[in-house]
């Protein structure tokens, strides 16, 4: 069965709290964390971007699928902060690993989707016996716009899968995905900062795709909300994943572990894929997990996950997700407006 | 003149309509009007509406709206008036039709909210304020009945609570209002704890932004038999304008509009306060609707707070006081509420308004008012 052979998580050390934000803005920390479920987010420095960090979360997953790089047939990277409008993140990635030359790679887009539709093509490749093993990438950099709403999740970070068919630590059981042409949030060509629609982004957009998806999924599957151990949802911040797995009926035991966003953030394409990261960290052979990410734009990539026996032998051999959350440096407003380029020397 | 009665009501729900423009949601409550009416033409159209231009970029409505609708070529007339667009509607209706000039007229209302940020909104909602004098000077809405609750906190000792109160018994009635925006509860303690919107009003005292459409047909009395067994008699009228910038009424707790207004129209009516069986009144923030029951005349100037606190405003107190969930928790479509608030006394005063009917309803009335205060339409409705 065709499924995740190593995986791999990345998370910057530095953070920022809100109430850091709030201050400068003159804003009610204590209202946006209890509205948004957001505490604090990560924050690259100088010298990090989604290439750097994509290569991380790919060694990560290299160390606990013990494979040789030279056998992986296609790579992929899901980003929204790509270093170059046109040149491929995926081939840096790929030679800084040694996966070249007899490889496939390619850059993707779908916002906030992008990371599990790398993913999710590496499966199909996979699945079509093309390629033996396949490397998804989801990693982001994005910038919030200074004194906006999402200035208090936009983050940094993300995780890697490695598909294969062969010893497998988790089997890939069924995938669905629900897509519409809804323009909640976009960045056009030549700005520096996206634009969303306010309220137009909950609804219509992001509980529309996420529930279509994630009940798409079960319903082909033949699965209900307490057949999972646990469940993952793309995160723009804490509330949201829990609304639309409350309404979908999970409990929050079944989405505590994989709900990082409160002391991470959003950190866009790498965001559910972080999420699940999370939750294979803790999770046991015989675990259902239903994976829903989402991207702007707008869709949802749903998966329905089984753990098995090889999750116990490789989960310490790459930093888990909770050994990252613990590592890390606050820095203030002006280191963090320095080292997301937001001013210049 | 003669009488004018309303043959047909039709509304949209209230709320976030996403997926419908404002010539949809027009179009959607007219035509309910029209079949609720059993008209087969109209004669003429009236339609509030308080910025199509800042909020959809499109005026000229009075073209649009009887296109989209289908009855072009009879005439149509956009009227604004802030938050009060929709009573305007409905005077300027009932003067075409009482002066013998036309017969069946639609009354109309319609606002579309949500196509722009909750900032762009705000910037627009401003606009009924005095744009060089207020908001140039940095208030907004939230912040002008800020400043009435705080003196009349004052002046009067109202309460904190009292403020909550108002808001948790609209909650109350729009939970069994199927148009209503929020058909849930609220407590107490949910209004004091919501965010700080403009110290001492928090996010629960203030209407929402909202997307809506409502209309009515009215016709002259004496042809109304002829559409409807349920016909409702428009029997009086007031307008009334003030000051439009806050900082230059006489009293800013007293909002003389409201007061100049129902005078106007309980005199052609021919009846006092303590005849109205129950209020459609504008709740645009929860002391806008206690100061709206005193200056109405309901009760003494002052008393606002403790007669909520005391249940007088209840569905089944003394004098109901928006038992369609008000502004607050039916949603408040700007140019639409005038007209929504008529459509809810007409229900009563038919005996179809099903969990929320005051019983024995007569004699309604309804008080629609633009910005903090300077203009106010009230209607007061009868069984025919």
């Amino acid at each position: 069965m065709v499924g995740i052979v190593g995986y791999g998580a990345y998370i910057p050390k530095y953070r920022i709290k809100v109430e850091e934000i709030a201050k400068v803005w003159g804003e009610d920390a204590e209202a946006l964390k209890n509205n948004l479920l957001l505490e604090e987010k990560t924050v690259p420095f100088l010298d990090q971007d989604s290439v750097t960090i994509g290569v991380e979360e790919a060694q990560s997953a290299l160390r606990r699928a013990l494979i040789d790089p030279q056998e992986i047939g296609a790579i992929y990277i899901g980003s929204e902060s790509k270093p170059y409008a046109v040149k491929p993140s995926s081939s840096i990635i790929a030679e800084a690993i040694g996966a070249i030359p007899q490889v496939h790679t390619a850059d993707f887009e779908f916002a906030c989707k992008a990371g599990s539709e790398s993913v999710f093509v590496c499966y199909g490749l996979v699945k079509a016996g093309l390629i033996k093993y396949g490397l998804g990438i989801g990693a982001d950099t994005s910038q919030g716009a200074p004194h906006e709403a999402l200035e208090y999740s936009a983050a940094a970070g993300g995780a890697a899968y490695i598909i294969g068919e062969e010893d497998t630590l988790a089997d890939i059981l069924e995938t669905f995905s629900y897509t519409t042409d809804t323009p909640d949030f976009w960045r056009r060509d030549g700005e520096f900062y996206p634009r969303h629609g306010g309220r137009f982004t909950g609804e219509p957009a992001y509980f529309k795709h996420v529930l279509g998806s994630a009940k798409g999924i079960m319903k082909k599957a033949g699965l209900k909300p307490n057949d999972f151990t646990y469940a993952v949802f793309h995160q723009p911040n804490g509330k949201f994943p829990l609304m639309a797995g409350k309404r979908l009926g999970f409990s929050m035991e079944q989405m505590k572990p994989g709900l990082v966003a409160p002391k991470v953030g959003n950190t866009y394409s790498g965001c559910s894929l972080l999420g699940l990261a999370a939750t294979l960290d803790v999770s046991k052979p015989g675990d259902l997990i239903l994976m829903t990410s989402f991207g702007s734009g707008a869709g949802s990539d749903s998966f329905v996950i089984k753990v098995k026996e090889k999750i116990n032998k490789v989960r310490n051999l790459a930093p888990t997700v909770q050994e990252m959350l613990d590592d890390k440096i606050y820095i203030d407003y002006g280191k963090y407006v320095r080292y997301r380029r937001m001013i210049r020397s | 003149m003669r009488d004018v009665a309303i043959i047909g009501t039709g509304m949209t729900k209230f709320g976030e309509l996403w997926d419908k423009s404002l010539r949809d949601i027009f179009v959607e409550a007219a035509l309910k009007a029209i079949d609720n009416s059993g008209v087969k033409k109209i004669d003429s159209m009236y339609i509030g509406n308080f910025s199509g231009g800042l909020f959809v970029g499109q005026e000229h409505l009075a073209s649009l709206l009887p296109d989209y609708l289908g009855v072009t070529p009879i005439p149509t007339t956009r009227v604004e008036s802030a938050c009060a667009s929709g009573a305007l509607a409905l005077k300027q209706a009932f003067l075409e039709v009482a002066s013998g000039f036309s017969d069946i007229v639609l009354a109309g209302g319609v606002e579309k909210m949500t196509d722009i940020a909750t900032n762009e909104a705000t910037y627009g909602l401003a606009a009924a304020a005095d744009r060089e004098y207020e908001a140039f000077q940095g208030i907004t809405f939230p912040g002008l009945y800020a400043l009435i609750a705080r003196r009349h906190m004052y002046e009067y000792g109202t309460t904190r609570e009292q403020l909550a109160m108002v808001s948790v018994k609209n909650h109350k009635n729009g939970a069994k209002n199927p148009n209503a925006q929020f058909t849930f509860e609220i407590t107490m303690d949910q209004v004091l704890n919501s965010n700080l919107i403009a110290d001492p009003l928090r996010l629960l005292d203030c209407s929402p932004i909202t997307d809506g459409a409502a209309a009515v047909i009215i016709c002259p009395a004496e042809m109304a038999k002829e559409y409807t067994d349920k016909p409702i008699k428009i029997i009086g009228v007031g307008h009334a304008t003030d000051t439009i910038a806050l900082t230059d009424r006489e009293d800013i707790t007293t909002l003389k509009a409201t007061v100049e207004a129902s005078k106007r129209a309980y005199a052609m009516a021919g009846i006092k306060p303590e005849d109205i069986d129950l209020a459609e009144v504008h709740d645009c923030f929860t002391i806008a609707e206690i100061c709206a029951i005193e200056d109405l005349g309901f009760v003494k100037k002052g008393e606002g707070g403790k007669a909520t606190e005391e249940g007088l405003t209840l569905i089944d107190g003394k004098i109901p006081i928006n038992p369609s969930g008000g502004l607050k928790s039916k949603g408040h479509p700007v140019g639409a509420t005038g007209i929504a608030q008529v459509i809810e006394v007409v229900a009563q005063l038919r005996g179809e308004a099903g969990e929320r009917q005051v019983k024995d309803a007569k004699i309604g009335l309804t008080h629609n008012l633009g910005g903090s205060g300077g203009s106010v339409i009230v209607h007061i409705l009868e069984v025919m």
